[in-house]
């Protein structure tokens, strides 16, 4: 699979550029520039959630907010809580106040009192950017302001994004927003200044339950790769041909 | 054929002309393809060293140990060992310089994220220890009771 | 929290049930403008075109007027787009760095290409006009005078040749730009389609059929706005020669001719049907595929959005038109308003593919209400909202009014044909 992977690339970087390179007078970097610069990077960030292990404490929301610079009341999140609550007459009831930045405190989902009776399962799932293999809000990005990077974190330039918001569209996870601040499209980057300094990212770092985890996928010997290819883990909505990079270990067909 | 019919197309190639100077002032010189391909990579890359210089404030346990060990050593001690000190105490990568920027929490809304009663069965939070809100002390804060350094040692 | 964080989108979006936390309705009325603007710019070119390159004489009135009008909607096309950003400043960047694979990057190109075959075209039909300009106002005393003589000189870009063979030949390039125009003006459009239909997160707008659906309701709408504007042009002109006993002369006031109204009420009409199949076709088979959205679509089409969809747009603003304009023994009075529905059609239309797009989650588990600001508290409100949109619209008119002093599109002969 790595193999085949690595040459794939290797044609699809000649192959594009080649189709590309006469539109326009872009400094281009050479072919050949291009594929050192893929064959370099020996990370590939991914990351792990057990959603076994969540409580919804929401304290990996409020770490994010913080370390992000995300105006804490602001109605916008970068990484968000997600409750399900599945009662016996197969309702499924979710919610995520705030983004579960304040946690899960009361019985009441949505404003609506549920009868422990009545529940057959409920379960907390976070979320966050999944950094896809193929980003469709890098796709559509008019002038390139968001971009993979080459260990897989998709990154927005602050400087260039004209705030057009197709990227926002173009998610189907509903992970970008407009910074309230830099008036920007905004969201995770699996706290990007962090992993690049060998730190975890604050979500990690601050979760006491082990239920989010960061990956480099490139290193067979890191432990939490070893569980994402060894175990049975799930993606979300894999129909959109993203790819994403967030793996779920005990994901519900009720997660939307 | 009458030349004049071209004059339209030099002012097209004219302002063609214009584009392509400003882009040699207006554009960094760094933008092209950096990454996989065009669809993917096309962006300016000093942007990724800006996001690299991000900065950081969460320092994580190694970073309080080197001058609070006595309160890491009894919190690694006890069973709240996996909380982090900054989910209470703050992001704490600027506090030396700025003790502002450390903002205790010490909240009953704080410890109730965990310990508040939610009757959900197989899901890891119905097997915390916790509390149902609306009996247990209502008004008090839990600190006044409970070390969170140490929540075995109970009643103070 | 301060009052200047304000995220974007929280001011106008109500949210139902589960929504993820940061889906707000990013794209708003703004947005509804833009391929609506387009649309009516793509229309009124290819309305002229049907005179220019197919020879349709009795359009030949009205195909002079829409190509100027053309040019009046142009820059309104764009006007929404810059209004919707939220880095306004940086409007010139998909010019610097196009990034090709975004469905958006060739806005500005092929925009600009447009642009300047519009302008072409028009300077090729009044080239004749600016020149006679400059030699008559060449005597002629006053500081007004002069000005306008300077402006004539600029368009005439230095070519004074008015032989009949210089004029023929600007004849055969204006055919050809038209020629030109017709692709061009689709693309310009099909393509403001496929900024939506090639959004594969978003169920209701992900359809091949979505250029070619916005491409026909653009010429139903571009035809019917030139007509409604032609109409009351000339109603006004006669109007106004009747009460000012003979200001313009008798000769030149026909009121609006039934057979231009005619002849193009048959081409709006045939546009209509084609769009309304398009979209009949599409609603049909989301529903017989019955794919994993169609639930949610469903709630949204036949629940929420009913009113909107079905009696404003299908009803209201197609079906009622169409009847109106196939009755036998139509008035001129029945037209407009026939004329003023489709156009109203047409706008609701875009703002059920717009809004509607937004009106429910990506988590397919809950709905998003958008409500338009109406009375303005900051510049995010202001263009966001009814105001934001009633600029948009005006702006045309104020364009055509100007252009016009230079350009009289509703002169007869006033052309080099």
């Amino acid at each position: 699979m790595t193999c085949s992977r690595r040459d794939f690339l290797k044609d699809a970087v000649g192959g594009t550029l080649a189709t590309v390179m006469p539109l326009s007078a872009f400094t281009f970097l050479s072919t050949a520039e291009a594929r050192t610069a893929v064959e370099e990077s020996k990370v590939r960030w991914a990351f792990l959630v057990d959603t076994n292990k969540c409580v919804g404490c929401g304290l990996c929301v409020k770490a994010c907010k913080n370390e992000n610079e995300i105006p804490y009341d602001a109605e916008v999140t970068r990484t968000w809580v997600e409750r399900y609550v599945i009662t016996k007459d197969g309702k499924t009831h979710i919610d995520s106040p705030m983004g579960g930045r304040d946690g899960f405190t009361s019985m009441e989902v949505d404003g609506e009192e549920i009868d422990p009776d009545n529940i057959e399962k409920a379960f907390f799932v976070p979320k966050l950017c999944n950094q896809c293999d193929n980003p469709a809000c890098v796709q559509v990005c008019p002038v390139g302001a968001t971009y993979q990077t080459n260990d897989g974190v998709v990154l927005v330039d602050r400087d260039w994004c004209i705030g057009c918001g197709y990227c926002i569209m173009a998610c189907p996870y509903g992970v970008r927003f407009f910074h309230p601040v830099h008036k920007v499209a905004d969201k995770c980057n699996f706290c990007y200044h962090r992993i690049s300094k060998g730190m975890e990212p604050a979500c990690v770092e601050c979760c006491s339950f082990g239920a989010r985890r960061i990956a480099n996928l490139k290193d067979p010997d890191d432990p939490v790769t070893k569980i994402i290819t060894t175990e049975r883990v799930a993606v979300l909505k894999d129909e959109y041909g993203t790819k994403p990079h967030v793996f779920y270990l005990g994901l519900d067909a009720n997660v939307r | 054929m009458k030349w004049h019919v071209l004059r339209p197309l030099w002012v097209a190639i004219g302002l063609v002309g214009a584009l392509l100077v400003a882009r040699v002032f207006l554009v960094p010189d760094d933008f092209g393809v950096h990454g996989r391909n065009f669809t993917y990579g096309f962006y300016r890359l000093s942007n990724v060293q800006e996001w690299k210089d991000f900065p950081v404030k969460y320092q994580g346990r190694e970073g309080c140990v080197e001058c609070h060990d006595a309160n890491v050593e009894t919190l690694n001690a006890s069973s709240h060992a996996p909380v982090e000190c900054e989910n209470c105490h703050g992001p704490g990568a600027h506090h030396p310089d700025d003790i502002e920027s450390l903002p205790l929490d010490t909240t009953r809304q704080l410890c109730l994220r965990c310990h508040a009663y939610l009757e959900y069965p197989n899901s890891a939070r119905g097997s915390l220890l916790s509390i149902e809100d609306k009996r247990h002390r209502r008004r008090s804060e839990c600190i006044k009771c409970h070390n969170p350094h140490d929540p075995k040692e109970d009643m103070r | 929290m301060p009052h200047d964080i304000i995220v974007h989108g929280i001011e106008w979006t109500v949210k139902e049930l589960f929504v993820y936390p940061n889906e707000y309705i990013y794209w708003s009325i703004q947005i509804v403008m833009y391929p609506y603007m387009t649309g009516l710019v793509a229309g009124a070119f290819v309305l002229s075109s049907l005179y220019h390159v197919f020879g349709l004489k009795q359009l030949k009135e009205i195909a002079q007027f829409s190509l100027v009008f053309s040019l009046a909607l142009l820059p309104v096309a764009a006007l929404p787009l810059l209004l919707h950003l939220q880095q306004p400043t940086r409007a010139m960047e998909p010019l610097l760095t196009p990034h090709f694979t975004s469905a958006i990057a060739a806005f500005g190109i092929v925009f600009t290409a447009y642009a300047l075959i519009v302008l072409s075209e028009i300077w090729f039909v009044y080239r004749k006009y600016f020149v006679e300009q400059v030699h008559a106002l060449k005597n002629k005393q006053g500081l007004s005078n002069a000005m306008s003589r300077l402006v004539y000189r600029a368009l005439t870009i230095g070519a004074y040749d008015v032989s009949d063979d210089a004029i023929r030949v600007d004849k055969k390039a204006a055919t050809v730009l038209a020629a030109i125009g017709i692709p061009v003006a689709c693309f310009l459009h099909g393509y403001a389609g496929f900024i939506f239909g090639s959004v594969k997160a978003n169920a209701l707008w992900m359809s091949p059929l979505m250029p070619v659906i916005f491409i026909m309701s653009a010429v139903v709408s571009g035809i019917a706005l030139c007509m409604l504007t032609y109409i009351i042009i000339r109603e006004w002109q006669a109007f106004r020669s009747r009460r000012h006993g003979g200001l313009l002369e008798a000769k030149e006031i026909k009121g609006a001719e039934l057979d231009v109204i005619d002849t193009a009420a048959r081409y709006l009409l045939g546009f209509l049907v084609a769009a309304i199949s398009l979209e009949m076709l599409d609603l049909i088979f989301r529903g017989y595929t019955a794919m994993k959205s169609w639930d949610i679509l469903r709630s949204v089409m036949y629940g929420k959005d009913f009113m909107n969809i079905f009696l404003l747009q299908y009803t209201l603003g197609n079906l009622v038109p169409f009847v109106l304009l196939l009755l036998p023994g139509r008035t001129l009075k029945r037209t407009v308003l026939a004329l003023l529905l489709v156009l109203f059609g047409v706008f609701m239309m875009r703002w059920n593919v717009v809004i509607g797009g937004q009106a429910f989650s990506l988590s397919f588990s809950g709905y998003m209400h958008y409500e338009i600001p109406i009375i303005p508290h900051s510049v995010e409100t202001f263009k966001e909202g009814v105001f934001g949109a009633l600029t948009v619209i005006s702006v045309p008119f104020i364009l055509f009014w100007i252009i016009n002093k230079f350009v009289p599109s509703l002169q007869r002969e006033a052309s080099g044909e």
